[in-house]
């Protein structure tokens, strides 16, 4: 008896959708272009370094003891920043927690992001209030959240009118782990039943800290939508201009009412899952060698220095600005203030119970008391 | 004023809510066309729309998860969770998420959701539909948990539930659906999260919620016929929980015996215990005792009347109580 379809077949789009190659040359796919300009690439390439560059510095935050925790993207600019770029108002964007590019697309100001991870904060952005979610830590949670949000939009009449600037839609980030969990399946199954706008943007970086994709799934995960409903397109998550493009349509097609779409960005997490992970006890040196030859800001810089797009005193330039950058979140890590355990009962309900305020009196008491000890 | 059943109420105050305010949504399974299993949003979809009333896919997570981004836009959902044992699924939701939103965002962002959550045993159900999980949820900051006994407080408890900025489980004692009560939507009603003494005494107070009420009113009144006067009261919220009428009743009574389905280890039994002892110690007579479930699993219907609190236990809490 033959094994049947769809268990061991192989599919032409398993080959991820790409418009720019490694070596920097342009080229052409049947179903997605590029329509943009050399300077809205090099606009790119600028958001994919400056991204990095805070991103390295928030690791070297962790290394000096300013930051209990980071969860790296290096590697993920290009699915990241490209995705970003595909959305505008009155879209929604909802991340996962390692989504530092796409919050700098969204106006998040970097050092907004340091506060959970030097542990002076929960989460919030009071830089960007509105279009961009809390970072989510539990995996997959936040997709239903996403889906409710779509509904929400078409329940607010931001679906499928015929003026399509009116229209929006829902974009929301997870990574390949996070398609094992419940929720993200229940995320699929509520967003088809709804026929909801929404594009589930899942980073397939092949790992789940040690786990590979191999391990969460038998079949390539953007083949998961067709099971549930809807399209499922996998793109290269190193080809800013393929993620761009791929979202952009994925997002038309929800904000004019067509209902969800899979978007499986093929990416590589480069760096460790976070500060406290050790990569070297799961995969090889050479592993990490091929997918550094495909490493997503070099294509970019490739391809605008042999159009003659950027030169290098433009790159110049940006590397300073990079420094300046790197040194505003250096010292903004430093200078977020301190917080206080008797601020912490003040958002725990929109009216503070009684009891929860007697219990923040009593132990601004206990704490009084030491210092009358000590007089 | 009108005499209707608390399914009946529970509904009459859901399409008030759904009037009133264009942004509360309901959502569950089976709770449009069919009017949910139990009837309780009976004719909602068809006088409000399948998009005010929605019938959902089976999945409590995403329930509850979609509910957090409709609320998250300025939607007020009120979910159903068809059975007490069906809301773990959505557990995490719940308590990792809904519970906390405001706290995680400085304030800035909250989730003004209602859970409802018909509970508790007495109706012959297989496994899984007899559960009293209201402790588990009363321990999470950032949840406030409320069960109404009669079909006034449900009537008026769920619009004030919905109005709430904040997470309310609701918990429905679903023994009680078909009881029926006076209603007076004109009504002044109380405040959600204060108690009510329901029957005054003076020898003990009885202090109970949701479907033991019931269970506690007759006991007081076959107490009564034995001469002993019990006070009982409705705690209504479990989270905020009255502490001043409770504190007042026991201050009175001088004893106090705590009544719930709920198996008794870590239940809101245990709470209400430690806060007497702490506040009312020099005016106790008597240790507080606890009626509760026992600490088992949900037993088979056949043996459940055995199980749950009853007219009988009460009474022999009540009269090991006096005789301290």
């Amino acid at each position: 008896m033959t094994e049947p379809a769809g268990t061991t077949a192989t599919d032409p789009g398993d080959v991820p959708v790409q418009l720019l190659a490694p070596d920097g040359r342009r080229v052409d796919h049947p179903d997605f272009a590029f329509t943009g300009t050399d300077a809205e690439i090099a606009a790119h390439l600028r958001d994919m370094v400056l991204t990095r560059r805070i991103d390295t510095e928030a690791t070297a935050l962790q290394r000096k003891g300013e930051l209990g925790l980071w969860p790296p993207l290096l590697g993920q600019e290009a699915a990241q920043i490209g995705s970003a770029r595909a959305t505008r108002d009155p879209d929604l964007v909802v991340p996962s927690y390692r989504e530092h590019g796409v919050a700098w697309c969204l106006g998040v100001d970097p050092i907004d992001l340091l506060g959970t991870f030097r542990g002076t904060d929960m989460v919030d952005w009071p830089s960007r209030p509105d279009g961009f979610h809390l970072y989510s830590f539990v995996i997959g949670t936040q997709t239903l959240h996403g889906v409710g949000m779509a509904m929400a939009l078409q329940r607010e009449h931001r679906v499928g009118n015929d003026d399509a600037a009116a229209n929006g839609a829902v974009v929301v980030y997870f990574g390949d782990g996070a398609t094992s969990q419940g929720d993200v399946n229940e995320a699929f199954v509520f967003a088809a039943s709804a026929n909801a706008p929404v594009v589930f943007f899942c980073q397939n970086n092949q790992y789940a800290i040690s786990e590979p994709t191999s391990l969460q799934s038998r079949i390539p995960l953007y083949r998961r939508a067709a099971g549930f409903g809807f399209p499922g397109v996998r793109v290269d998550g190193n080809d800013v201009l393929a993620v761009q493009a791929v979202t952009t349509w994925a997002l038309e097609r929800a904000r004019r009412g067509g209902g969800p779409v899979l978007v499986e960005a093929f990416t590589y997490r480069m760096g460790a899952h976070t500060t406290s992970d050790d990569p070297s006890k799961y995969r090889t040196r050479d592993e990490e060698g091929e997918w550094g030859a495909r490493d997503p800001i070099a294509r970019v810089k490739a391809y605008l220095l042999s159009v003659g797009a950027i030169d290098q005193a433009w790159l110049d330039d940006l590397a300073a600005e990079s420094e300046a950058l790197a040194e505003r979140l250096r010292a903004g890590c430093l200078a977020l203030p301190e917080p206080l355990l008797a601020d912490q009962w003040s958002n725990v309900y929109a009216t503070t119970p009684d009891r929860l305020v007697r219990q923040r009196e009593e132990y601004l008491a206990y704490e009084a008391s030491f210092a009358e000890e000590a007089r | 004023m009108s005499t209707m059943t608390m399914a009946k109420a529970l509904n009459a105050g859901l399409r008030r809510a759904l009037a009133d305010d264009p942004k509360v949504l309901l959502a569950g399974e089976d709770i449009g066309r069919l009017g949910g299993v139990f009837r309780i949003t009976e004719g909602l979809q068809a006088e409000f729309g399948e998009d005010r009333v929605i019938d959902s896919p089976l999945g409590e997570a995403g329930i509850v998860g979609t509910a957090v981004g409709l609320a998250l836009r300025g939607f007020r959902p009120v979910v159903e969770i068809q059975f007490d044992g069906f809301v773990y699924p959505a557990f995490d939701q719940i308590v990792s998420q809904v519970s906390r939103m405001r706290f995680r965002s400085h304030g800035r962002l909250g989730v003004p959701m209602v859970v409802r959550i018909p509970y508790g045993g007495g109706i012959g159900a297989i496994e899984h539909h007899s559960e009293s999980p209201e402790a588990y949820f009363a321990h999470t900051p950032g949840l406030k948990v409320v069960t109404p006994s009669n079909p006034l407080d449900a009537y008026w408890m769920i619009q004030q539930a919905v109005a709430d900025d904040d997470p309310v489980i609701f918990f429905e004692p679903k023994r009680r659906y078909h009881e029926k009560g006076e209603v007076d939507v004109e009504a002044e009603p109380l405040p959600l999260y204060s108690a009510r003494v329901v029957t005054p005494g003076t020898d003990a107070t009885l202090l109970t919620y949701g479907p033991m009420v019931r269970t506690c009113v007759q006991a007081a009144v076959a107490a009564a016929e034995e001469g002993r006067s019990l006070e009982v009261v409705d705690l209504r919220s479990l989270s905020p929980l009255d502490d001043e009428a409770v504190f007042a009743s026991v201050r009175r009574t001088g004893r106090a015996v705590v009544v719930h389905e709920a198996v008794g280890t870590l239940g809101l039994g245990a709470e209400l215990a430690a806060r007497i002892q702490q506040e009312c110690f020099y005016e106790l007579q008597a240790p507080v005792l606890r009626v509760t479930g026992y600490d088992l699993p949900y037993p088979p219907s056949r043996v459940e009347d055995g199980y749950l609190p009853d007219l009988d236990r009460v009474l022999d809490a009540v009269d090991r109580s006096l005789a301290h």
